[in-house]
């Protein structure tokens, strides 16, 4: 395996394929796939790199989030994808009462990110006690479909679309022998391609993203990758519907 | 097994010309190869979507609530009456049916119902409308309605790829436009078109539809959005009857798609879903923005 690809800045080297299923669905509660379906996402996405229900999350609304959101509900849904419910889910009309019910405090504000944010666009800040803080921006981009462009400051580029790739979001110690360790642990797991790669990298820390092809990893498995010297923590994303 | 791979109109109809095959069994066919699932997966997945349609249609006809804006909700039962009430009518049956049905799903969308995104929850009506109104019509059956879903998906992937399906984007011509072009193929090869016609029936489809904008009132999906649902699936009608009548569009999909996708980008944003232009900005929009609490527009003129 060549390490070298890990240096590329944000770069996107697998290109993934539309699904019809990404034009023909998803299956989901009205009114406007991008300011519910695809809010939905974006906040079941924040969720899971966080990998805890947070106390406390704000939400920064951007471009035509910040205008038109009450009226789609723009608000339930982030609510709802932040409580990992689908985007089918009848209950995402209730989300803000039910977030309130788990005690989770919410605020949304308007702000705006400048021009090279797509309209509809949400930043996300999630916190729990005894947890970093940790940030998500994500837009919605059509009919359901989001990515997430940023992680903690970091340039990322996400597709939440159905396919057959898993990602897996790993922060480490900007060194090629963190990585290198961790890509070796994978491929000794089981059969897996690596379907894309991309690192970003802010001073002497790293975010890599990668595309698998293969099975889902475990739990334990993860849990086993997060193990290595120098790696801060590792998400598996899969398929979010 | 070969699998299909497309990007654009002019592959598709070359793949659809060159095995002799339905654009609907390119589309099948292009769906296993992409998700890795067998042809009994992929129509079961598609088969779902078709229950959600026909429960968000017949769920709309029953609604008889108003939405809390006040501006949609109710209509899709009267239109129904109407179509099968004895008055003369000047446009087939099949077309009036088709119309209570989008506006049915648009009011279900708007009422937070459940809806299939096809291509997107505001112009999620015209689809359903299309091929449900069709297969009563000419007595299909949903294997049938099935390859007209498939025919519309390979559609919409194609915009998706080449333009965009965002109203935020590229405004309504991407949200109705795209659905009325869908429709307008999935129809055109379930009332026996060819893949050259059902191309010719989106290709006229959507050039009816460039340039619309995108500027519900108060930023929610209800004015002009419910409505135009029953707009887009008579604008679908009328280019399947077009190409069925031999009549072909003289700029090809892939030009339609390019055109839209260039509209999109000379729009302002104001008329770009953003809810600050046109029907919004008008003094019935203002009132309603004010109702239900919003700030009023600054004029950004």
């Amino acid at each position: 395996m060549d390490f070298e690809l890990c240096h590329f800045s944000a770069k996107i080297l697998a290109q993934m394929a539309y699904s019809l299923f990404d034009i023909a669905g998803p299956v989901m509660i009205g009114p406007s796939s991008s300011h519910t379906a695809g809010a939905v996402k974006i906040g079941q996405f924040a969720r899971a790199v966080f990998d805890k229900t947070p106390s406390k999350v704000t939400f920064y609304m951007h471009g035509s989030f910040a205008t038109v959101s009450a009226g789609h509900a723009t608000d339930k849904a982030l609510m709802a994808g932040i409580m990992k419910f689908k985007t089918s889910d009848p209950q995402i009309k209730n989300a803000l009462n039910i977030a309130k019910k788990l005690g989770i405090a919410y605020k949304f504000a308007k702000t705006d990110l400048g021009p090279e944010f797509h309209p509809n666009t949400v930043k996300i800040v999630l916190e729990a006690p005894g947890k970093k803080s940790m940030e998500v921006i994500g837009s919605s981009i059509g009919g359901g479909s989001a990515r997430i462009v940023k992680i903690n400051d970091f340039d990322v580029d996400i597709k939440a679309i159905a396919g057959k790739y898993k990602y897996l979001v790993i922060s480490h110690s900007n060194d090629s022998a963190v990585l290198t360790e961790v890509l070796q642990k994978i491929t000794k797991f089981d059969k897996y391609y690596i379907a894309g790669i991309q690192s970003a990298h802010i001073d002497n820390h790293s975010l890599t993203i990668l595309n698998l092809e293969g099975r889902d990893l475990s739990l334990k498995q993860v849990l086993e990758l997060a193990k290595v010297k120098g790696v801060e923590f590792v998400r598996s994303l899969t398929k979010l519907d | 097994m070969k699998r299909f791979v497309f990007h654009t109109g002019a592959e598709l109809l070359r793949l659809a010309e060159k095995y002799k095959m339905p654009i609907s069994e390119i589309a099948l066919n292009y769906e296993q190869g992409v998700s890795e699932k067998t042809e009994k997966e992929v129509i079961a997945k598609m088969k779902r979507n078709l229950d959600v349609m026909r429960e968000a249609v017949k769920s709309g006809l029953r609604l008889n609530k108003k939405s809390f804006s006040g501006m949609s909700g109710g209509n899709a039962g009267k239109m129904l009456k109407y179509a099968g009430s004895k008055s003369k009518k000047i446009t087939s049956k099949a077309l009036l049916k088709a119309m209570a049905y989008a506006i049915a799903c648009g009011e279900t969308n708007a009422q937070m119902g459940r809806i299939v995104a096809f291509p997107t929850a505001g112009a999620s009506g015209v689809i359903p409308a299309a091929v449900l109104s069709v297969s009563e019509e000419l007595k299909l059956s949903d294997e049938k309605i099935m390859k007209g879903l498939f025919t519309a998906s390979a559609i919409g992937l194609i915009i998706a790829e080449n333009a965009t399906l965002a109203g935020a984007y590229g405004g309504c011509q991407a949200e109705i436009g795209s659905a009325s072009a869908m429709a307008a193929a999935a129809i055109t090869e379930m009332r026996g078109g060819t893949p050259k016609q059902c191309l010719d029936a989106a290709s006229l489809s959507l050039k009816n539809m460039l340039g619309l904008t995108c500027d519900p009132i108060a930023g929610l999906v209800e004015v002009p959005c419910v409505k135009r649902n029953a707009m887009g699936v008579t604008n679908a009608f009328s280019g399947s009857e077009i190409a069925l009548a031999g009549i072909e569009s003289f700029v090809t999909f892939d030009d339609v798609v390019e055109a839209m996708k260039t509209t999109g980008e000379m729009m302002p944003s104001a008329l770009r879903e953003t809810a600050l232009g046109g029907l919004a900005l008008t003094p019935t929009g203002c009132r309603i923005r004010a109702k239900i609490g919003l700030p009023p527009i600054k004029s950004a003129h």
